[in-house]
């Protein structure tokens, strides 16, 4: 283990014990998020799975404040975000886009408040940072099983619902005809988004949730054609940009003399990075697939 | 005669607090393919729409198969007037197909031979082979709505509702479907309700038309109905019946100074060129 960390130029990598539960912890985030993110990238609901993440940080908030788990914080205000925007009216694109606006607004006070309370009133420190941007290596060893719990949950339900929410991404309609219950589908919808924002959130942060939410799920939709075949491409591009991470943040340690850069900021760019490689990719790809000279039919030589 | 495979009584449906549909009766028999004709805002879609329960309607009732509409799901095939696919879906024709199949079970799918085949047949019914594995989103209009019918017809229904299949079809796909949907409704006994502004492509094949007017509607038999002065009296424009042997040709008649005619906003194309 030891000597493997030393030969990527990292000595102490695998043997540290943060650094093992950044890596479960951010595994999870980078799975959970593919499997999620595909189908809210898809739905044009990118900008929903945005604001439940930021809103979710007043939980991660509240966490500090009551002494509980921070992911369990984070789910809490996650759900109540997610079936506040449900029940205040949604379907048009328009009027969808200011319900998320405002309950985005109203969440983010709430995580205004509850900040400067943790700041005020416990003694805690760092806790606006840790909340909004996260911080992979401070995350207690005791997180892990929930975050597992949280992370297989969602495979679970995406899992058994994999169909019927296919079939309601393309077309409400054509699901109902055939016997898909639109309300169970969008409630387990929103089940599964909550539990993986807030464990996103517990990873890299409320507010750059976001970026593993729909960046991997953004870049895997060009480069495929397949529901299955995006949510695979979004789960590698998304494990390899938080390892990735990871490893860049630990390295940093000495590449800088002592001074680490945060995680989040690696996570970020690489995810960051394949997004603008996969347009690019699609692009280039778009172009050499696509001119055929057109004849009439009599007048082909 | 059998049972009626649909049957409506009593119809009548609001949207947005104005009443769209009054009191309409009627039944369709296995193998029997009624057009639905109207015009722009006549009601059709939501008619059709509540049939399958997507609208909720105010009074009246609506069986298939016997079954009340809504209380259990009875294999129905639809085709929406209108579904948009965003160019960037990872969905290919195939997969929409497969949808149409099992797209209500619970579960991941796993590779079955026999659904492939299932699929291929029909993607092949409505010549979709070509683009079947091209994303649904990247195909022209006419490409994605025989990628819907095929959606529909995967599952061999026993009650087919299409809302302008032929809209944006060219020629070719447009006389094909129509065979298609003759030759189901004959060997397989398939019911089919078939709304059309351009009924000339369907003469061939059906054999009732229910006409909608002022939320009520009025049925007969393509004898009865396709002829100059009751066409010309439903549509409120003048519209003259060509014969010729077997063919029968309904043509609006651009003869007629229209104005005095048509009452302003009720403007109604029913015969667009193809
Ligand atoms: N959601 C809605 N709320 C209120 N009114 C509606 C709604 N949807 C449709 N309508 C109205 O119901 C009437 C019937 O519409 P419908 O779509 O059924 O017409 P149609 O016969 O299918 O027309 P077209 O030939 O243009 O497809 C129209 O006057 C329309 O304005
Ligand atoms: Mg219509």
């Amino acid at each position: 283990m030891w000597s493997f960390g030393a030969l990527l130029g990292n000595p102490g990598f695998f043997s540290s014990g943060p650094v093992q539960t950044a890596l479960i912890v951010g595994a999870c985030a980078a799975l959970v998020s593919a499997v999620i993110g595909v189908f809210s990238v898809w739905r044009g609901n990118a900008f929903a799975g945005h604001a439940l993440a930021d809103v979710s940080s007043a939980g991660g908030a509240v966490s500090f404040l009551l002494g509980i788990s921070p992911l369990l914080g984070f789910l809490g205000m996650a759900w109540i975000a997610a079936f506040s925007m449900e029940f205040l009216g949604i379907r048009i694109g328009r009027e969808r886009d200011l319900t998320t606006g405002i309950v985005l607004g109203a969440g983010l006070g709430l995580s205004a408040l509850f900040l400067y309370l943790d700041v005020t009133t416990t003694s805690t420190t760092g806790a606006a940072v840790s909340v909004m941007f996260g911080s992979l290596f401070a995350i207690p060893q005791s997180l892990i099983t929930p975050a597992l719990a949280a992370s297989g949950s969602v495979f679970l339900l995406v899992g058994l619902f994999y169909r019927p929410m296919m079939l309601a991404a393309v077309d409400p309609d054509l699901a109902a005809v055939r016997g898909v219950s639109l309300r169970w589908v969008g409630l387990l919808q929103l089940l599964a988004l909550g539990l993986a924002v807030a464990v996103c959130a517990l990873a890299i942060g409320a507010v750059l949730a976001t970026a593993l939410l729909i960046g991997p799920a953004g870049a895997a939709i060009r480069l495929s054609r397949r529901p299955g075949q995006a949510i695979l491409w979004a789960m590698v591009i998304g494990l390899t940009a938080v390892w990735g991470g990871i490893w860049m943040a630990y390295a940093s340690y000495y590449w800088f003399s002592g001074n680490a850069w945060p995680v989040s900021f690696f996570v970020v760019a690489l995810v960051f990075l394949f997004y603008l490689a996969a347009v690019l990719f699609a692009k280039v790809a778009g172009l050499a697939a696509h001119p055929k000279p057109v004849t009439w039919p009599h007048c082909e030589t | 005669m059998q049972d009626p495979i649909l049957s409506v009584a009593h119809l009548s449906v609001d949207l947005g607090g104005r009443g769209i549909l009054r009191d309409v009766s009627f039944d369709l028999h296995p193998g029997q393919l009624c057009a639905l004709i109207g015009e722009n805002g006549a009601g059709k879609t939501t008619l059709l729409r509540s049939l399958l329960g997507l609208t909720p309607h105010r009074a009246g009732q609506v069986w298939i198969e016997g079954v009340p509409v809504g209380q259990r799901r009875i294999l129905v095939g639809y085709v929406p007037q209108k579904i948009v696919f965003d160019v960037d879906v990872p969905l290919r024709t195939r997969d929409l197909v497969q949808l149409g199949l099992d797209g209500h079970r619970l579960g991941l799918p796993l590779f079955s031979s026999g659904k492939k085949t299932m699929v291929d047949q029909a993607l092949q019914m409505v010549g979709a082979e070509a683009f079947a594995d091209q994303r649904v989103g990247e195909l022209s209009g006419g490409q994605q709505q025989r990628a819907v019918i095929a959606h529909a017809l995967v599952r061999q229904p026993r009650l087919l509702i299409l809302d302008e299949p032929l809209a944006n079809l060219d020629f070719r796909s447009a006389n094909a479907l129509v065979a298609l949907l003759g030759t189901l409704a004959r060997t397989q006994r398939i019911a089919m309700l078939v709304t059309a502004h351009d009924m000339n492509p369907l003469l061939p094949v059906m054999d009732r038309l229910i006409y909608l007017v002022g939320g009520q509607v009025a049925t007969g038999s393509v004898e009865e109905v396709v002829q100059s002065e009751v066409l010309s009296k439903l549509y409120g424009y003048p519209v003259t019946v060509l014969r010729h042997g077997q063919r029968v040709l309904v043509l609006p008649d651009a003869a007629v100074e229209p104005s005095g005619v048509i009452a302003a906003g009720q403007v109604s194309s029913p015969e667009k060129a193809n």
